[in-house]
């Protein structure tokens, strides 16, 4: 069996060596689609990941909070004798509820306990006024645990100028998006006075700058410590607005959100659900990316269809003799099969060293921009998974591309051929 | 000696384009081991035609074929180029020798397909068979480097590489000049007389002919004389 196949490779080898100019082109169709192929997923995945992690990276998969709500259920409902009916009288109205998650101390301590959970940051939002010289500006602080929020959401990455961590040890400080420091002239050690939907006042101190790569964000949000947005906001320090879950899986988010909704009693969103227009974003810069490398790889299908079918023409003779000789119908449509693999899987390896060195070269391209601080160059994807698909697709196409080219030879009748001399 | 090899019965064919034209008329006639025929006729009269059919390379004719005393019909594809590659060397008027292998490898080729010894010892065996042709030192050569006469002896050399039943020729010396083609016929002559091989050859060189050990004479699709 061994030394059959062996036969089978060494002849297709020396009919493609006959015509290696011809085969050349052919694989370096295959050899173009598939580095295009590489490089188009890898750099438009790497473009995904980036926009994504923009959201991603500092969304929580499960964010947990609550919301003024009018009360579900009106006194008249628990009347015996209303059950059944439709009772429009609604006397509580919703009443100024805190939006303070109660007891958050016992379920941070069960969420931390819940092995889906890679980790929690407690939060507060706070609305607040910036007051620069007579114009006032509104904004939002957000009160984190440094820390914890620099663990789940690479909070240091965002923070441009200044360094993160004074904001947990400088007391009563904050750092600014970039926006709104802009806005209000603020400079590193400036420090600028906040008030509160209360009416509280409050002098702050700026040691850092946020961007975050979403400008109407920046120009509006702020980082303070919990502590301090507990003292701006006059509450206990036991005061938390938001709890921010990050899961191990990001996928069952919507399934826990609902779980912890009804355990804990409070409103819960997932990821999916706050972000659903990203991903439609992605898939179809995905789906556009394999339709381009699908298309190209066909267009080299056919490059290899042709050049096995001019192969075939030329070698009749040849296929004749084998024939005559006692090879079968089936060897000769392997001999040309093995010409089409070759050809695919010397073109789809190229393709493939080709496609990751295009890779680099756009990886090291440098990219810039305002609202990206933490990209440098232009972002790329390594996943091997590009790189299995480049390769089965090409083995497919070319298998296909020599399927009907293969068979055609294999039903030359060696008597028309011989007789034709 | 007087082992059937080779068993026509009433091999009929005809062509039907443009209109059905019957070529050849219920042939029937027994080859033994060690026979030297000969098939004459005058041209177009079937003998191409016939040795196809008795080759199994042409499977569409009426009647019986039984080679080795094994009826070919209704035998597969694949079956049949076994058949052919085991039992039966052919040798063409044109030597139809792969250019793109050495003339060694161009005979090695039917023997590494039958996979009935290593690599190696085909390898001998046609070095072997090129010697007895007298052509052992073009051995490394590409066919297109030899002359017609060279090529055709290095076409015998493939069709004797798996020790065939029956070698079957079709006007093998028709394309060769006065000398190579006595050359050939002397080594068909040698083959027959010295190594006892059956051979079965179309000519239309009546001289050749006649110095085979048995002729078969053709006209119009009909065996006329034997
Ligand atoms: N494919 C074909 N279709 C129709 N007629 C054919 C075909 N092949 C051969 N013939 C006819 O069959 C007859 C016998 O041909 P052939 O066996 O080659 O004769 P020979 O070899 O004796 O010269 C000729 O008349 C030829 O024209
Ligand atoms: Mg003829």
């Amino acid at each position: 069996m061994g030394t059959k196949y062996k036969l089978i490779v060494s002849i297709s080898k020396s009919l493609l060596l006959a015509r290696w100019k011809q085969t050349l082109v052919a694989a370096i169709g295959v050899t173009f689609s598939i580095t295009m192929f590489i490089t188009l997923l890898s750099f438009m995945s790497g473009l995904n990941d980036m926009l994504d992690n923009l959201i991603i990276n500092r969304t929580p998969h499960i964010r947990l909070y609550n919301e003024i709500q009018p009360s579900k259920i009106q006194p008249i409902d628990n009347s015996d004798k209303y059950k059944t009916y439709h009772n429009f009288v609604s006397s509580i109205k919703p009443k100024n509820e805190r939006l303070e998650i109660y007891n958050n101390a016992a379920i941070m301590k069960a969420l931390k306990k819940d092995n889906r959970v890679l980790g929690i940051a407690p939060k507060i939002t706070a609305q607040v006024i910036y007051n620069v010289g007579a114009i006032d500006i509104t904004g939002v602080i957000n009160g984190i645990d440094v820390e914890a929020e620099n663990k789940l959401f690479f909070f240091k990455d965002y923070v441009t100028t200044g360094n993160y961590i004074d904001l947990k040890n400088t007391p009563n400080s904050i750092i600014l998006g970039k926006g709104a420091a802009e806005k209000m002239l603020a400079n590193i050690g400036d420090v600028i006075q906040v008030t509160t939907t209360k009416g509280d006042r409050m002098q702050l101190k700026v040691v850092g700058y946020f961007q975050s790569g979403l400008q109407d964000l920046d120009k509006v949000q702020s980082y303070a410590s919990i502590s301090t947005a507990q003292k701006l906001l006059g509450e206990s320090n036991s005061f938390v607005t938001d709890i921010q879950i990050k899961l191990k899986d990001m996928t069952v988010a919507p399934v826990v959100a609902k779980e912890y909704q009804k355990l804990f009693e409070v409103e819960a969103i997932d990821i999916q659900t706050a972000n659903s227009q990203f991903e439609t974003g992605s898939s179809v810069r995905t789906i556009i990316s394999y339709a381009v490398g699908v298309t190209l790889l066909i267009v080299a299908g056919f490059g290899i269809y042709n050049i096995l079918n001019m192969m075939i023409y030329e070698k009749m003779d040849s296929i004749a003799i084998l024939k005559a000789t006692g090879f079968s119908g089936k060897d000769v449509n392997k001999i040309f099969i093995t010409i089409a693999l070759s050809i695919g899987i010397f073109g789809g390896t190229m393709g493939l060293i080709f496609g990751f060195g295009l890779s680099n070269v756009i990886d090291q391209i440098p990219f810039n921009t305002a609202a990206l601080p933490t990209i440098k160059t232009f972002p790329v994807n390594y996943n091997p998974k590009f790189y299995m698909i480049g390769s089965i697709f090409s083995l497919v196409t070319t298998y296909f591309a020599g399927y009907f080219p293969s068979r055609k030879a294999s039903k030359i009748d060696p008597v028309v051929i011989i007789r034709g001399k | 000696m007087n082992e059937i090899i080779l068993e026509a019965k009433a091999i009929s064919k005809s062509f039907h384009d443009p209109i059905t034209i019957q070529i050849l008329k219920e042939i029937s006639f027994s080859m033994y081991k060690g026979d030297f025929v000969s098939i004459i006729g005058k041209s177009g009269c079937g003998k191409s035609t016939l040795l196809y059919i008795l080759s199994t390379m042409d499977t569409d004719y009426e009647g019986d074929l039984l080679i080795d005393n094994v009826p070919m019909r209704n035998k597969k594809e694949a079956e049949l180029a076994s058949v052919r590659n085991e039992k039966i060397g052919f040798v063409f008027q044109f030597h139809y020798l792969l250019n793109e292998f050495s003339v060694l490898r161009n005979v090695m080729l039917p023997g590494l397909k039958l996979g009935k010894h290593s690599s190696k010892e085909v390898e001998e065996r046609a070095y072997q068979k090129l010697k007895i042709l007298g052509i052992e030192n073009e051995a490394l050569k590409k066919p297109n480097q030899l002359s017609g006469g060279q090529k055709q002896r290095v076409a015998i050399a493939r069709a004797l590489i798996n020790d065939p039943l029956i070698i079957m020729g079709d006007e093998p010396t028709g394309n060769l000049d006065k000398k190579n083609s006595e050359i050939v016929f002397s080594i068909f002559q040698e083959l027959a007389e010295v190594y006892n091989q059956s051979l079965l050859i179309v000519t239309h060189d009546n001289e050749f002919a006649a110095r085979t050990h048995r002729t078969i004479e053709m006209e119009d699709g009909r065996i006329i004389k034997m």
